[in-house]
């Protein structure tokens, strides 16, 4: 938060509280004359319950035109309260939640007001808002993991697509999708320990040697895939995939079992990540030490923290993180890897772990707003909303920058983060 | 890598990055070292300590080393001889050599010179012929300069542009729009076109860099955004038949561009060195002159240095941050101009290649030096004229030259990994890193 920016911080030239409450208004505005005035005649459904499946919950009914109005004088409101009382920090996420929340149900309503096709499948759409976030999720835990140690990752994407391309090789090479998706993890390991070895060791620069892991990764598996992997598919690429695990009792829930208890075992290893991940760096004293060696290593070092040494472990733990994203690529999803199958992801992922401020929960958050736009694109393609599918696309990236620019604003990195620790 | 300011030796690597981010202008040498004379002990001194040029020249030789390990156990023929090795030894190195030596020859004959062309010349050939390779490699360094420059602009700033490629499809957009919707006479459009292009891409840059400047908001992400929405908007202005989708077309294809605004060739074909080549060229210099001579490239450097330095200096460190992503796309635009306008292919959804993310890799193989990135982007666009040739003639993925390409820039920025192969005595410190470890914050 603003408050806590260091003095020697360039002073932002708009002041953060106006410039929250304007992003508001914005959006509360486009919900009211883009969605609202915009919409269909008629109603916007929601079908809470997928079709055929017990226990069937009523689908929605809401007038389309007046939920925007609504929705977007709520935004409108809580804009100017911003504007007008300095909330407590709490106060301030609220209601960043309430206004993001409310422009994406005044969107949906838009998109599915006076639709012939049907309802919205919303429980599809969350479905597929966790699985889609699987990849950015892990690939930002795996940024942060290093980056609060100190050493920047952007390798993320390399690394999650060589545990792509290790994991589909093994699993089909063994026919062991476990073996697959360890292997695509080892495989995140080793790009995290080339990354690691050249910049704790040889000093060079970080950024540097995580652009370079990309190309690397990128000519590497597109080299092996043209030259093995695909003259040879039967053997290496045979798309082997995990199975769902229904969670006994947790998935017959109504709506929530569905969206959370319905998976393969990568969501539920995400889960496992996220929670350690945020509790091991915020409530362990590994995690203090990993702070502490990313904020001021050389504090760390006169203490007798070994601040090599929890860097190393730091990135190579994050490789192999951001490997298990890779792996959902291909066992844990369509099996069979393709050329350049991460597609950017890990870039994606990076941004969302600079939105959400290196903190796991905040990258989380950031990259499930990436997975749910993905989501909603298919969604709305096949509610044959009369827009170009490449606007839609576009969408998720300008709403980020609105919200980068509007309600983030200046984030502070780890202090130490891409500087080498060279002992005096 | 013989840029005047690379031979800058240093006592340790936090002083390097300082002295040569602030030292550019006057590349000033350390002390007891003489520069420049190319005397017998200067050269051995080079040599055993290794100076960024045998640095260089050695990282290129280890990338090729693992390029050609990577090209023989790829390569089936090989193995099967390496399978049967104790049958016949000989064969199986024969089969390593062959295999290596083949591609290799290729990716030279492709980039450099085909001595088949120079006995053909002796023969009555075209002499011309002898120089197609080295203008295929001009042709490929062109736009990999102009987006290395772009990368290298913001670095010098202390910012990291992941944005050339958005930057260079505002270009394109703009260059295909006034070089298809627009009647002007030869020469005057296709001047109108390049500076359209530039246009373009600083608009985009400058998105950037006013949202940065006004809300703080992170270049990175906003960068990176960005290449998503101009893809995306791409691909929306190309498929809508009434926006820039070429007529009658249902393919994602934009209208050619009129004869009057394609850049000429010099020397016509089959040497095809165009005209973007020496735009490239001279954005270079420009750039070169705008970063070390002028009082704006000082406050780039120094806001590069220390942004909170720069501030106490009366530098408005926002008014650099804008002018550096306007400058910075600008060049991406004049990449996009390049290929154009440089070649008679119209504008597609996947015209923008890879230019923009290579032109990370060859800004800091260039070290974001203006004529270290005109020689880096040579040396890629060699690797990448001889790769193409490479694959048809012996069926080996051009893949693997980016995997060269890749290395060598790691090898370059690791001369403690170089020396340590090598076994070069260490001169104290690490090399020269002109790409300052600033990390996130700007």
């Amino acid at each position: 938060m603003t408050t806590l920016t260091a003095p020697v911080r360039v002073p932002v030239s708009i002041s953060r509280r106006y410039l929250a409450a304007g992003t508001f208004i914005l959006l509360g505005l486009i919900d009211i004359f883009v969605f609202g005035v915009f919409a269909h005649s008629g109603d916007a459904r929601f079908a809470l319950s997928l079709p055929g499946v017990s226990p069937h919950l009523p689908v929605i009914h809401v007038p389309g035109a007046l939920t925007s109005y609504v929705l977007g004088a709520i935004s409108i409101g809580l804009g100017i309260l911003r504007a007008v009382v300095d909330l407590p920090r709490w106060g301030k996420r609220l209601t960043i939640a309430v206004v993001l929340l409310c422009f994406l149900l005044s969107l949906l309503a838009w998109a599915d007001a006076g639709n012939s096709v049907g309802p919205l499948q919303v429980i599809d759409l969350l479905q597929g808002t966790l699985t889609a976030s699987i990849p950015l999720v892990l690939g930002a835990l795996a940024g942060l993991l290093g980056e609060r140690s100190g050493v920047i990752n952007i390798a993320i994407e390399g690394q999650l697509l060589t545990g792509a391309f290790v994991a589909a090789a093994v699993a089909s090479v063994t026919g062991g999708v476990w073996l697959g998706l360890i292997g695509g993890s080892l495989a995140g390991g080793l790009v995290g320990a080339l990354l690691a070895i050249f910049a704790i060791m040889f000093l060079v620069d970080q950024i540097i040697v995580g652009v370079v892991l990309n190309v690397i990764a990128l000519g590497l598996t597109n080299y092996l895939y043209d030259r093995v992997m695909s003259p040879y598919a039967n053997t290496f690429n045979a798309g082997n995939t995990f199975s769902t695990i229904k969670i006994p009792v947790l998935s017959n829930i109504p709506i929530i079992g569905p969206i959370f208890f319905d998976a393969n075992i990568f969501l539920y290893i995400t889960y496992a990540l996220i929670l350690v991940i945020q509790i091991g760096l915020f409530r362990t004293r590994w995690g203090l030490r990993v702070r502490a060696v990313g904020e001021h290593p050389v504090a760390a070092d006169t203490v007798g923290i070994r601040v090599q040494w929890t860097r190393y472990r730091n990135v190579i733990l994050g490789g192999m993180v951001a490997g298990i994203g890779g792996a959902y690529l291909t066992v844990g999803s369509v099996g069979f890897f393709t050329s350049d199958i991460s597609s950017g992801f890990g870039y994606i992922a990076l941004a969302a772990m600079i939105f959400g401020r290196w903190t796991p929960l905040g990258s989380v958050a950031a990259a499930l707003l990436f997975g749910f736009s993905f989501q909603l694109q298919t969604e709305l393609s096949i509610l044959r909303v009369p827009v170009s599918s490449f606007i839609l696309l576009m969408a998720p990236y300008v709403a980020t920058i609105i919200a980068v620019a509007g309600l983030v604003g200046r984030v502070r990195p780890p202090a130490a983060d891409g500087k080498p620790y060279v002992k005096a | 890598m013989t840029d005047q300011h690379e031979a800058e030796p240093s006592a340790e690597p936090a002083a390097a990055t300082a002295a040569t981010a602030t030292a550019d202008g006057t590349g000033a040498p350390g002390p007891g070292q003489a520069r420049g004379r190319l005397t017998g002990s200067a050269i051995i001194h080079a040599v055993t300590e290794g100076n960024s040029v045998v640095i260089t020249i050695l990282a290129v030789f280890v990338a090729l080393v693992i390029g050609a390990i990577l090209i023989v156990a790829s390569d089936p023929v090989v193995l099967r001889a390496w399978a049967s090795f104790s049958y016949g030894p000989g064969t199986a190195l024969s089969a390593t050599w062959s295999s290596v030596s083949a591609a290799y020859v290729a990716l030279f004959e492709g980039s450099i010179v085909s001595p088949a062309t120079i006995s053909a010349a002796f023969h009555g050939g075209s002499i011309a012929a002898i120089f197609y390779p080295l203008s295929l490699t001009a042709f490929e360094a062109t736009p990999l300069i102009l987006t290395g420059l772009s990368v290298a602009v913001a670095f010098r700033a202390g910012m990291f542009n992941i944005g050339a490629a958005g930057q260079w499809i505002g270009g394109a957009l703009v260059a295909t729009w006034l070089g298809y919707a627009v009647n002007l006479p030869i020469v005057l459009h296709a001047v109108v076109c390049i500076i359209g292009a530039f246009a373009g891409g600083a608009v985009i840059g400058g998105i950037v860099g006013v949202v940065k400047a006004l809300t703080g908001a992170h270049e990175v992400i906003l960068t990176i955004m960005l290449n998503y929405i101009m893809y995306n908007l791409l691909a929306f202005l190309l498929t809508s038949q009434n926006l820039m989708q070429a007529p009658k077309q249902t393919n994602a294809v934009a209208p050619g561009i009129a004869s009057s605004a394609m850049l000429p060739h010099v020397g016509g074909p089959p040497p095809q060195v165009g005209v973007g080549f020496l735009v490239a060229v001279a954005a270079a210099a420009a750039t070169a002159w705008l970063l070390s001579r002028s009082t704006l490239g000082f406050q780039f450097r120094t806001v590069g240095a220390s942004p909170s330095a720069a501030r106490s200096a009366g530098i408005s460190v926002e008014r650099v941050w804008i002018l550096t992503f306007l400058i910075a796309g600008g060049l991406a635009g004049l990449s996009a101009a390049t290929i154009v306008q440089g070649q008679t292919a119209p504008l597609t959804t996947t015209s923008y290649g890879t230019f923009g993310f290579d032109g990370i890799t060859v800004a800091l193989l260039g070290r974001a030096r203006p004529w270290g990135v005109v020689l880096a982007g040579l040396l890629f666009g060699a690797l990448d004229a001889g790769g193409t040739v490479m694959e048809a003639s012996t069926g080996v993925p051009s893949d693997v030259v980016n995997v060269i390409e890749a290395l060598i820039v790691l090898f370059v920025a690791a001369p403690p990994l170089i020396r340590l192969l090598f076994r070069l005595r260490a001169t104290g410190g690490t090399g020269p890193q002109a790409v300052a470890s600033k990390g996130w914050s700007g």
